[in-house]
């Protein structure tokens, strides 16, 4: 199997800072906005360089998403940055009226995504976000998978003309793809060719379907891994022309059961190409505290349980 | 840029849009389309700074209107018609199906005039707001105006955005309250009481003005004064105290027409109280 080498743990909301600037020098109708996590979004090489681009919001999420959406009608590209919880949960209804249904140009950085948010606990861990911008017509949703990913994941958003959710997250996370790729909205990535089963993964826990591969190389278990870094739209060729060549899935995605990944891809499949699947998610439950890797083990998403379900689909075929 | 006589005429027309709108479309929101009638009357036709020939949405060398209370469609639809964004026979469109004239207003649907989808109450404020600054960064010194419903302050969010304005000082930004008084459930002092307005405004960093919103001559000294605030440091609010209803005895000061539709003997009767100047659509 194709062999990814981690370059060392990064946070994926570092590289959405580093993609933020760079894409800063490029255009000057970007923007950052923030409510008052300039910091924690990783928004200070953007801040210093460009000022009176940079927009300090206060704690007052709200009231941010309508200031970028004025901002976007007058041509700007707006970034607003905060947790996710707080630029989806808390602002529904305001990106549903002002950036999806208002057709305005912003991106929505969301940082400190899912259950390695960590030791804050439920009540910043959001596990919904992606049924809650999957929902909305026209909105883009990305979920990269490593610092590179994200770093150009921001990049291709501000050169793309619409609404964005670009998810990320805290904790430092293997770095394995190469800083060159760069991003295409909309594709599905074959990390790794493989022919008895698919596995499906999103974000940081593409790292642990790359992880299972291996692993199951060893019992002879040939494991196809493709990273779907846009969930929306989804690449449905590329799922499809996998799960063909491999007749079963597993999905994996650090977000609970309703509305995820795993929803989306079972719907592609089960009208196109019925196979056997299981899913990887935090099922029906909030979040706590712990450690981002003690979560990431008692929510079942690692490796080894992704391993399991890759036996169990095999099993089933 | 037209005088108050004329602006008499437009406004009286205006409302027989209004009336004769939702008793076609069977619903709608005359009440608060009817006292906002003449304030926006006077906007439109002597204040703001627009070109429907050359209109974007991204108004660039031209004034931006938002309309928080985004269910006052009917003055608003009827408003850019007769600027000419569109045509005026178009508003017999008004809320049926496949129409470009929605309940609320859609930036969807391609109507020109219209800068942000609004109707979700409390939001129009913000928008308003990134516009302004918007205008900044571009050095244009044109203006943003946006009107807010008295009621629709009782939504949270209005008030994140005052605190914004004043802090990041933006003074090429006008905002407007239709204080009709009167929301959906009856008297806003009975709903929820916003209690002191004006002293809301000032203690949140703002020039404050107050106005009798149906006398055109109040109107538009207050939007001069505005004019002559802006630029200062300070985001500046006008109080346009006004009747709900406003124009139709029956309809005035009174929460029932909030969001009611007159019927066809309603209408009849409403238009007889106000002058055909400008032609029916």
């Amino acid at each position: 199997m194709k062999q990814y080498v981690n370059t060392g743990n990064k946070d994926t909301r570092s590289g959405f800072g580093a993609g933020l600037h760079e894409a800063g020098k490029a255009d000057a109708r970007i923007m950052a906005l923030t409510a008052d996590l300039e910091g924690s979004l990783k928004m200070s090489d953007f801040a210093k360089e460009f000022p009176e681009r940079f927009i300090q919001c206060g704690i007052a999420e709200a009231n941010m998403i309508g200031v970028a959406a004025g901002l976007a009608v007058t041509g700007k590209i707006p970034f607003v940055g905060s947790f996710a919880e707080f630029v989806t949960g808390r602002v529904y209804d305001q990106i549903r009226q002002e950036v999806a249904y208002g057709r305005t140009n912003v991106k929505i950085a969301a940082s400190h995504a899912g259950i390695t948010l960590g030791e804050d606990g439920a009540t910043h861990q959001t596990m919904e976000d992606i049924a809650l911008m999957r929902a909305l017509p026209g909105m883009v949703v990305i979920n990269p998978c490593d610092y590179n990913q994200t770093k150009a994941a921001t990049i291709a958003a501000a050169k793309y003309d619409g609404p964005v959710y670009l998810r990320f997250g805290r904790p430092g996370v293997p770095n394995f793809t190469p800083a060159d790729a760069g991003f295409e909205i909309g594709k599905a990535i074959v990390m790794n060719e493989g022919t008895d089963a698919t596995v499906f993964a999103t974000g940081h826990l593409v790292w642990e379907a790359i992880q299972a591969a291996a692993l199951l190389e060893a019992e002879g278990i040939s494991l196809e891994v493709v990273d779907i870094a846009t969930i929306k739209p989804l690449d449905e060729a590329g799922v499809l022309a996998s799960v063909r060549k491999t007749g079963a899935a597993v999905c994996a995605e650090e977000h609970n059961s309703a509305g995820g990944l795993g929803e989306l891809i079972a719907g592609v499949v089960v009208e196109h190409e019925p196979v056997p699947m299981e899913f990887i998610n935090g099922g029906d439950r909030f979040g706590q505290s712990g450690t981002p890797a003690g979560l990431m083990e008692a929510y079942g998403l690692d490796a080894a349980h992704i391993v399991g379900a890759v036996r169990k689909a095999v099993a089933r075929k | 840029m037209a005088n108050i006589d004329e602006l008499q005429r437009i406004s009286s027309q205006v409302r027989r849009d209004i009336i004769r709108m939702v008793t076609s479309a069977g619903s709608g929101h005359p009440g608060g389309s009817m006292s906002s009638a003449d304030f926006l009357t006077a906007l439109y036709f002597n204040v703001m700074n627009h070109d429907p020939a050359s209109w974007t949405r991204e108004g660039k060398g031209q004034d931006i209107f938002i309309l928080s209370a985004g269910h006052l469609t009917p003055v608003y639809y009827s408003l850019l018609a007769r600027c000419g964004y569109f045509d005026v026979s178009e508003l017999g469109t008004f809320r049926k199906l496949g129409t470009r004239l929605q309940g609320h207003p859609s930036v969807d649907s391609g109507v020109p005039g219209i800068f942000q989808a609004s109707g979700s109450l409390g939001q129009g404020l913000s928008a308003a707001a990134g516009a302004a600054l918007g205008k900044k960064l571009d050095g244009d010194c044109n203006r943003v105006y946006v009107l807010l419903g008295d009621g629709e302050c009782e939504e949270g969010q209005i008030w994140e955005a005052a605190m914004f304005c004043a802090h990041h000082k933006i003074d090429n930004l006008v905002a407007i309250t239709d204080w009709n008084r009167q929301q959906i459930d009856g008297r806003v002092e009975n709903v929820a009481g916003l209690v002191n307005l004006k002293g809301k405004w000032e203690a949140f960093g703002w020039e404050v003005l107050e106005c009798d919103g149906h006398d055109f001559a109040e109107i538009l000294d207050a939007y001069a004064e505005a004019g002559k605030l802006c630029g200062k440091g300070k985001p500046v609010m006008i109080l346009m105290k006004t009747e709900m209803g406003k124009g139709v005895d029956f309809m005035e000061g009174t929460h029932k027409w909030h969001g009611k539709a007159t019927d066809p003997e309603q209408c009849e009767k409403a238009l007889s109280q106000l002058e055909e100047t400008l032609g029916d659509y």
